[in-house]
Order: C-alpha cells, then sequence, then structure tokens
C-alpha cells in the first residue's frame, strides 16, 4: 500500500501531486503527518511541501480547468474529512488525463461527489457569514466566536471585512483554534493560547463588554422573541433553517 | 437607548411581525470608504424564529398607531393593543448597532396610519434619509409605500430603499371593501404603478448618465392574505401572473389567514392558519416564476383549487399522462422540468452531464432526482420501469399519496382473540 504523508497545506497537497506524477507512484491514501497510519504501511513517503512544485501543478491545473473548477478545488480542500485528498487527487488526474475538460460530467462519481462538497463547504461558509454574532468590547473591537464543521473563514473573512470595514474586528474559530482580526487596515490571522470567554456559549466576560453591549444583547434577544408567530411555530423547520450546533455561540438562543 | 426603547421594541416588533416578505436580494451595493454594510447580490439569513420563518432585516413599525379600521389587521384603529411610537433617532441607532453586530442585513420599516398617508409616509423617508446620509448606511432597506401617499414622496423613498412595497392583502376589490371600508384597490395599484413608473424613468436615465441615482434597485414585492376571504386558488393565482408581468415586480407573497381578531363576524373562524394551502400557493408562485408554467395550467381542466394533498407540479403531472414518460436523454430542458422530483438543479446538471454519455437511474440518483416520484415519468438509459403510462394516473396517485406502512415483515400480535 503506498501512502502518502502530507503536512496538510494546500501547498503540501498539491507537491503530493506532483511527486505522484513524478515517481509515478499513484497514492492508495493521502494522509496528514499528525494521523495514525493504518495497518500494513508498507511504502510511506513523506512529502515536505515544496512551493516550485505547487505552483507547478497549479498552473497546468489552469490549462485543463476552468477558473471555477480551479477555485472549486481550493474550497473543497478546506472541507474537515479524511476522504478529501484522495478525492481530490483522483479528480485531478483526471482532469488532467481527459482530453477535454471533465468538469460538468456528473454521471463521473468523482466529479459528482467534488461538487457535492463544493456545495457542503460552500453552505457551512454561507452559515458563518449568517450566524457570526459580534460582542462589542470595552476598546471597541467587535469579537464573534465560530465553531464551523469545516475550515471555512477564509471563506467568509472577505464579506466581514467588506461590510464592517469601519469597524475593529475578531472572528475566532474555537474548534482549530485560530482567527483573523480586522484592525481598520488589513486583516491578520491571529492564535491565542487563552481565550477570555465563557467556553459553553462564548460569552465574552461581562467587565470586557463595552457600556451599551449587554442592552443590544438584551434588545436583540426581546426582538427575535416577539417576532415569533405563536399559531405558526414549527420547530423542525427552525431546526432545519438554523442547525442546533450554532445555538452555542447565539445570542438570541440564550 | 434604554428600558423604555426596550418596551417600544417589544410592542412594535409584535405589530410588524405578520408582514411575510423579508427578502434582501436583488440588490448590489459594495461598501465605500468611511460607510458601514454592503448589499451582497443574494440575501443573508441571519436568524429563524420559532415559526421558521428567517429574519434577515430588521422588521418594525414606526408607529402601530393607525386611523384606519381593517378587520384582517392587529393594529386596527378598534383594537385594544398598547399602541406606541419609536422616533427617528431610536430607529437608526437600532438599526445601525443590530447591523454592526451582524444581527441583521438591514431594515424594514413599515408604519400604521398617522393623521394621513402622506405625514405617515415624511416620517418614514426621514428615517431611512438619515440611515443613507448621515450615517452612510449601504445595508439594504426595504419600506412599505403607504396607500394614498403623494407620487413626490414615493419618489424620495425610492432613492434610499432597495425596495418598496405596497400589499394587496385581498385579492378583489368586493372583500377588501367588505373588511377594509376605507380602502379600494385604487389605493393600492396607485402607489405601485408610481414605483414601477420610477423604476422604468431610472432605467432611462442611467443609459444616458451611468452614475445617475439608483430607484428601487431590487423592485417591489406585494403580499395577499390567504384563507380571509372566499377567493379560489385560480384567482389568486390569475392576479399574481399579471403581478409578475410587470418587470418590477419581484415577489408576490401569500400570507396565510391568522385569526388575530377573533371577534369580527365578517372573518372565518378558523382554528389554525392554513398553512398547507399557503405552501402550494407557493409551490405554484414557483412554478410560475422558474419552470415556465403559466397561471391557467397550473388550475387547468376545472381545477378551482390545488390540490392539498399532492404539490401542484404532481398534480399537473397526474393530469397530464400524455405527457408522459420524458427520456431524460433526450428531452429538452423545459419538458425535464416538468418531471415531478426534477427540479431545476437536477434538471441542469442533467442537460450538462449527458454530453458526456447516457444516464442511468443510478446517476440520476446520485444528481439529487427524487426517484420515488420521477421513475415513473422518466425513461432513462436502463429498462424503463413501470410508468404513469402501464399503471394509470389514479392508481399513482394513490400509491404516491399512501402512507408509510409498518414493516411487512414484522408480525403483529393479536390480543383480541
Amino acid at each position: 500500500m503506498n501512502i502518502f504523508l502530507y503536512d496538510a497545506s494546500f501547498e503540501g497537497f498539491l507537491t503530493v501531486v506532483f511527486e505522484s506524477y513524478r515517481l509515478k507512484i499513484v497514492p492508495d491514501t493521502i494522509v496528514e503527518e499528525a494521523e495514525v497510519l493504518p495497518l500494513f504501511s508498507d511504502n510511506v513517503l513523506h512529502i515536505s511541501a515544496d512551493e516550485q512544485k505547487a505552483q507547478r501543478v497549479w498552473k497546468g491545473l489552469k490549462k485543463k480547468l476552468s477558473p471555477a473548477a480551479c477555485s472549486m478545488i481550493s474550497v473543497v480542500f478546506l472541507a474537515d474529512d479524511p476522504s478529501i485528498p484522495m478525492l481530490l487527487f483522483r479528480y485531478i488526474r483526471k482532469a488532467i488525463d481527459a482530453p477535454k475538460s471533465i468538469e460538468t460530467n456528473f454521471g463521473d462519481s468523482d466529479v459528482l461527489e467534488a461538487a457535492k462538497w463544493y456545495k457542503k463547504v460552500g453552505r457551512e461558509a454561507e452559515r458563518v457569514r449568517q450566524f457570526v454574532r459580534f460582542q462589542k468590547t470595552e476598546d471597541d473591537i467587535f469579537f464573534a466566536p465560530v465553531a464551523p464543521l469545516h475550515n471555512v473563514l477564509p471563506l467568509a473573512v472577505e464579506h466581514f471585512a467588506d461590510r464592517f470595514s469601519d469597524q475593529k474586528w475578531l472572528v475566532y474559530d474555537t474548534r482549530r483554534k485560530y482567527g483573523f482580526f480586522y484592525d481598520l487596515q488589513t486583516t491578520v490571522e491571529v492564535t491565542f493560547d487563552h481565550l477570555q470567554i465563557n467556553p459553553r456559549i462564548g460569552k465574552i466576560n461581562p467587565d470586557m463588554m463595552a457600556e451599551d453591549e449587554s442592552l443590544f444583547q438584551q434588545m436583540w434577544k426581546a426582538y427575535f422573541k416577539s417576532m415569533t408567530i405563536k399559531e405558526r411555530i414549527n420547530p423542525k423547520l427552525h431546526r432545519q433553517n438554523m442547525p442546533r450546533r450554532f445555538w452555542r455561540y447565539l445570542t438570541e438562543k440564550h | 437607548m434604554n428600558e423604555a426603547t426596550l418596551q417600544k421594541l417589544k410592542t412594535l416588533a409584535e405589530s410588524a411581525k405578520y408582514d411575510v416578505s423579508c427578502a434582501s436580494s436583488g440588490t448590489t451595493r459594495a461598501n465605500k470608504t468611511g460607510g458601514i454594510g454592503s448589499a451582497a447580490g443574494l440575501g443573508i439569513c441571519h436568524s429563524f424564529t420559532e415559526d421558521g420563518r428567517c429574519i434577515s432585516l430588521f422588521k418594525i413599525m414606526l408607529t402601530n398607531h393607525c386611523i384606519y379600521d381593517c378587520a384582517y389587521c392587529v393594529n386596527r384603529r378598534s383594537n385594544d393593543i398598547p399602541r406606541t411610537t419609536l422616533t427617528v433617532d431610536e430607529l437608526v441607532t437600532l438599526t445601525i448597532e443590530f447591523y454592526r453586530r451582524n444581527y441583521i442585513e438591514g431594515l424594514f420599516l413599515s408604519s400604521g396610519v398617522i393623521r394621513n398617508p402622506d405625514y405617515t409616509m415624511e416620517q418614514m423617508v426621514k428615517v431611512i434619509k438619515e440611515l443613507r446620509t448621515v450615517h452612510r448606511f449601504n445595508g439594504y432597506i426595504h419600506a412599505k409605500s403607504i396607500p394614498g401617499a403623494s407620487q413626490e414622496l414615493v419618489r424620495e423613498a425610492g432613492l434610499y430603499a432597495d425596495r418598496l412595497s405596497v400589499n394587496i392583502e385581498i385579492p378583489t376589490e368586493q372583500n377588501l371593501k367588505l373588511l377594509a371600508p376605507e380602502k379600494d384597490h385604487q389605493s393600492v395599484y396607485l402607489p405601485m404603478s408610481y414605483i414601477h413608473q420610477g423604476m422604468l424613468e431610472n432605467k432611462d436615465e442611467r443609459k444616458k448618465f451611468r452614475h445617475a441615482p439608483r430607484f428601487v434597485p431590487a423592485g417591489q414585492s406585494t403580499q395577499m392574505i390567504i384563507g380571509a376571504t372566499p377567493e379560489t386558488d385560480q384567482q389568486i393565482l390569475t392576479l399574481s401572473s399579471s403581478l409578475y408581468q410587470q418587470p418590477s415586480m419581484k415577489r408576490v407573497y401569500y400570507s396565510g389567514y391568522i385569526p388575530v381578531n377573533r371577534s369580527d363576524e365578517r372573518l372565518p373562524a378558523l382554528v389554525t392558519p392554513p398553512l398547507v394551502r399557503e405552501n402550494r400557493l407557493y409551490q405554484a408562485d414557483w412554478l410560475m416564476r422558474f419552470y415556465y408554467f403559466t397561471a391557467s395550467e397550473i388550475t387547468d381542466k376545472g381545477q378551482n383549487n390545488l390540490d392539498l394533498e399532492i404539490d401542484p407540479k404532481l398534480a399537473w403531472a397526474l393530469r397530464h399522462p400524455e405527457m408522459f414518460p420524458v427520456d431524460v436523454n433526450k428531452a429538452d430542458y423545459e419538458m425535464i422540468l416538468r418531471v415531478p422530483g426534477i427540479g431545476v438543479k437536477s434538471a441542469q446538471m442533467i442537460i450538462s452531464s449527458r454530453r458526456y454519455g447516457k444516464l442511468g437511474f443510478w446517476q440520476l440518483k446520485k444528481i439529487g432526482v427524487v426517484l420515488k416520484r420521477a421513475q415513473y415519468f422518466i425513461t432513462c438509459s436502463e429498462l424503463p420501469a413501470q410508468t404513469i403510462q402501464e399503471i394509470k394516473p389514479e392508481n399513482l396517485r394513490l400509491q404516491l399519496t399512501e402512507k408509510k406502512k409498518s414493516n411487512p415483515n414484522q408480525l403483529t400480535l393479536n390480543f383480541s382473540a
């Protein structure tokens, strides 16, 4: 069994593709370095990310695929699932080997599977845009914790930067322990060792809140409650539209 | 901002919640430096109430005082409810602060009529003008156009709002007059035509001057109450389809009648709102807007009301067995769209995938076709299953509406013996 180990970065993954073509070895599975290896791993290759090799693969793909399909590959890569690297590897192989573009052939199971993951990741990013709730701190930073299923923060950050360009904000992925901070000029990636929030509901400590923050939270909660039409209560639809896993950090749900 | 505002907010939210529209789509406005907010092309729903409806816009009334006495409305003059008014300042601050916390996508401002329509409209324009010009707010704004307000005020509102709307409320004029004696259809259609005219003129103007200010870029919408008066679905759908003929009309909303005023004899005594009927009407609406159906097709062959048991597309297919089965590998897009169980997305995927090779049931299932319904109406590369031609529409209807039976392998114990 051929196993390729890589550093979990997109560059590393593209290097895996490069090496596989160079060595003429097709991986049976592609695994992150930190993961436990499967049994009977006889041929293990450690691939270290190489920018030049990755660039060559990416350039080649751009020739074979439309910009939309290329961006799809980079989005699907953000999905949190062990099957993703192999799926994308097969997709890329098919794209490179086929005489004409394969991207709309949904009769092919890999193309369809990739399209489905693309949709899933895109939907999760949309949910982050929907359900992020900022809390204003005393030093005028709007802070929001999130814990999405997939690593979608990079897809949502641009949206916040455009929309909230005149306020400082920080969106933090508590599951992957990193976030993005916008300081009115640029957005930078940040990590904290210790975040001073209530880990259960993501609230910042009351003494760190801006003066009117708790009033606006109260108002929003009251508004949310008043909007419900009692004659039409439909908990199933409610959960479908606003999945339970997001309730944890939603102001109106506490 | 204090406790008093909180109380006002509660009262006015209660009064505003029966308006259905919450769309925040159809307009694009990038944020400009120094401003706040943007309106993406597609709307974003920021929360969902426990009845499953979305909260995208901050839906609120300026005031719930009203000079009118419409039988179907919570805020009618003769109702004994707490009345209050939000100031322009309060409304603007609430909108901006909610927006900054990513609670909302924008503002949906509506109002009861105080003094006269023009005065009310003036107050509303003040709010949205201040948001746009003083606070440089670029989020979405939907404003109600008050029936009877002057053309100048509608024009001004249109410069700041993304969408304006006037509610028809009752589909026929005679019933509207019965329930709301102070209103007639003229008072609804006149502001609608102001909005429409404004949009057409603006379109011409923008051809000449590219940076001319836009006028209601997201068009207009309207709403009808379903089940308060005895109109048939056919009447309702015919009205909607004639409204959609106007390019400025983006959405018609249907609102199942909720008995907010139980004591009124002019209204039916409903226990629960007609939610299924409302759902069927929305499905029919979708068929008209995205599936190339006409209102007369949806209610053809003497169907005055939609079938509550099955959706309107399946109902149409069962009434027209001569059109089926459809060969998914050959038929054109419009015909594939008409197959029950195939939606817009699946139809598009079928069209693009069949260029690479013939499609079979397995692939259709993977694409997302609901084979449970579709199998009787299609043929593909595999051996045909039993189609509507063999089974006959009336049997197929029974088969598809049958409630799920318990597992046939499970033995039952007979305790009665």
